[in-house]
């Protein structure tokens, strides 16, 4: 997925052996990692398992207490954090939020949000906002920045299943359009790892780390999420030719927007896919035609979400 | 100036260029919820008044000495988490009070009106007063306005505005000294009881007609002055105290913003 001369670039940010200890406790110990430009890297783990803290020591926000994090001079970081609340005493409408740590043309403003799928919330408090419009928003914030180094904690928390979906693709398709480095912190594993260049895997330590097809494949992986957890998370590596609007419509490869797709249209496959839950891990296949994944009803396995549609 | 001659009129330009002052800065202390911080900030300012008596020193500037170690001992404290910051607040506000006017009923020397000190005397401003209100509240506007995107990044989330390269904890830093220079400066004109009233009041009343943090600054300074010059002018029809009287004007104020008017709030219909 990465270009191979992209490796041989000095990283935004390494951590080597870095631990953080607090009130008398390891937060998280010898943590390994390191973001390059255009680099996608995710850490997944447990609660508790170290990963805002690693990303906190990655982005400065925390010193390690042992090791080191080396930082390239001069970066500019976009920062989603994983609890953000407004005091309801602040009147900050979302336009107003979007400049909150440093100005930014009215274009880029409304780039953002209209990427985000919220540009008709720009007037509105942010207080008012549901817990997936203010997700947008935040992420809107951050991509509005350009920054180098996009750091997202859990940043699709309570947004809705196809919001979900679109926004890991925004988020792809902002590292591959300006080639940003980008930590994402996850447990929403369905979706993620594909696009995943690294996987970290966390619980105080790392655990393992690889791509994402080989943590999801390891013993330690399969032991920190249960037995099932290999089988029933498939990677999701489509090749989209098409694009999920935020609106929850799809725009074909030829341009033609649709709102929805239904059974027997010659795009589903059926007769393939019938039969128990099996693994998708490395599948990949073609379309060229609509997935409403908000009108799928979302079912518990992964395989079957992976699919997303069509099959109810 | 004759008109400087005018008590009232000394007492109107010293109590509108506080207002101005207090509005923007009383808007972060409600922000970050410290009105319990700046309660315990202004009461510390009876030991620096004690302090002051004792050892010679100028007034204003042992107020302020004395508040600024208040609020720096108690991020220290903050940090140490053995209490909670209520509790911590709480025996910091009284005990230095207390301790105050202990220290001054031991000082049989000096005859203090404390009613002046506890309530405020602005009918007894002089020029000079208004020139160290004017100068201190242009200072610290200014500071506020050069702090005012690490601050108000900071209030919303510390971590954000770090990570994305800015200073919060140094903004942090100098707004406790900017709270503690307007509580020296504001002593004697609304009292060490009533100065976070003047803070939190106007900001609160402003709240409702503000779309963004700067209208809501500004506006704070308005219903600020309006408050004093309200109070003011009742105070002397009434022939009532006028920093309770200002106070009081602020409150009326506040509960007008809160009626329900014709129009809906500002903002979007709620969701």
């Amino acid at each position: 997925m990465l270009p191979p001369e992209n490796l041989n670039e000095r990283p935004l940010v390494s951590l080597s052996d870095a631990g953080v200890f607090r009130n008398g406790r390891w937060l998280v110990r010898g943590v390994d990692f390191s973001v390059r430009r255009g680099e996608i890297v995710t850490l997944i783990g447990p609660n508790g398992s170290g990963k805002s803290t690693s990303a906190k020591m990655a982005i400065g926000v925390l010193s390690p207490d042992e090791g080191k994090v080396e930082r390239q001079p001069g970066f500019r970081v976009g920062y989603v954090p994983q609890k953000l609340s407004v005091d309801w005493t602040m009147p900050l409408t979302v336009r107003r939020l979007m400049t909150l740590t440093g100005s930014l043309s009215d274009n880029d403003i409304v780039a953002a949000l209209e990427s985000v799928g919220i540009a008709h919330l720009a007037g509105a408090e942010v207080q008012h906002l549901s817990g997936g419009e203010f997700q947008r928003a935040l992420l809107a914030r951050a991509i509005a920045r350009k920054p180098d180094l996009l750091v997202l904690d859990e940043p699709v928390q309570g947004v809705d299943f196809a919001g979900e979906i679109a926004l890991y693709n925004l988020i792809t398709s902002i590292r591959n359009r300006t080639g940003c480095g980008i930590l994402l912190i996850s447990h929403d594993l369905h979706v993620v790892m594909a696009e995943t260049d690294t996987v970290i895997c966390l619980n105080g330590h790392v655990c393992c780390r690889g791509t994402p097809a080989a943590v999801s494949q390891s013993p330690e992986y399969m032991r920190l999420f249960g037995a099932t957890a290999g089988q029933t998370l498939a990677v999701y590596s489509h090749d989209h030719d098409h694009t999920h609007l935020p609106d929850g419509r799809v725009r074909h490869a030829d341009g033609s927007v649709t709102d929805h797709c239904f059974p027997g249209d010659g795009h589903h496959h059926e007769a393939e896919h019938e039969g128990e839950p099996h693994s998708h891990h490395g599948h990949t296949h073609e379309h060229d035609h609509v997935h409403d994944h908000g009108r799928a009803a979302p079912t518990p396995t992964g395989a079957d979400r992976n699919k997303g549609h069509g099959h109810a | 100036m004759v008109m400087l001659d005018d008590f009232f009129v000394r007492a109107l330009l010293a109590g509108i260029g506080l207002a101005l002052t207090t509005g923007p800065l009383g808007c972060f202390v409600i922000w970050r919820r410290m009105a319990y911080f700046g309660d315990t900030m202004a009461h510390s300012a009876l030991l620096g008044v004690a302090l002051s008596l004792l050892l010679s020193l100028n007034l204003m500037v042992s107020v302020f000495v004395v508040a600024a170690t208040i609020s720096l001992l108690l991020l220290v404290l903050q940090r140490r988490q053995a209490l909670s910051s209520d509790a911590l607040l709480g025996i910091l506000s009284h005990s230095t009070l207390a301790i105050g006017l202990v220290m001054v009923a031991f000082m049989s020397w000096v005859r203090l009106d404390l009613i002046a000190f506890l309530f405020g005397d602005i009918l007894a401003v002089t020029v000079t007063d208004i020139a160290i209100v004017w100068g201190g509240g242009i200072f610290v506007l200014a500071a506020l306005a050069y702090l005012w995107r690490p601050l108000l990044a900071g209030t919303v989330n510390a971590e954000l505005a770090e990570a994305e390269g800015l200073k919060p904890e140094r903004a942090r830093l100098v707004f406790m000294l900017l709270m503690a220079l307007v509580i020296a400066i504001a002593m004697k004109i609304v009292g060490i009881m009533l100065i976070t009233a003047l803070l939190i009041i106007p900001a609160a009343a402003a709240r409702r007609f503000s779309a963004t943090p700067e209208v809501m600054a500004v506006l704070a300074s308005v219903i600020g002055v309006a408050a004093v010059v309200g109070g003011l002018f009742g105070s002397l029809t009434y022939d009532t105290p006028s920093g309770p009287s200002i106070v009081v004007a602020a409150l009326v104020l506040f509960l007008a913003s809160l009626l329900p008017y014709g129009r809906r709030r500002v903002e979007q219909p709620n969701p």
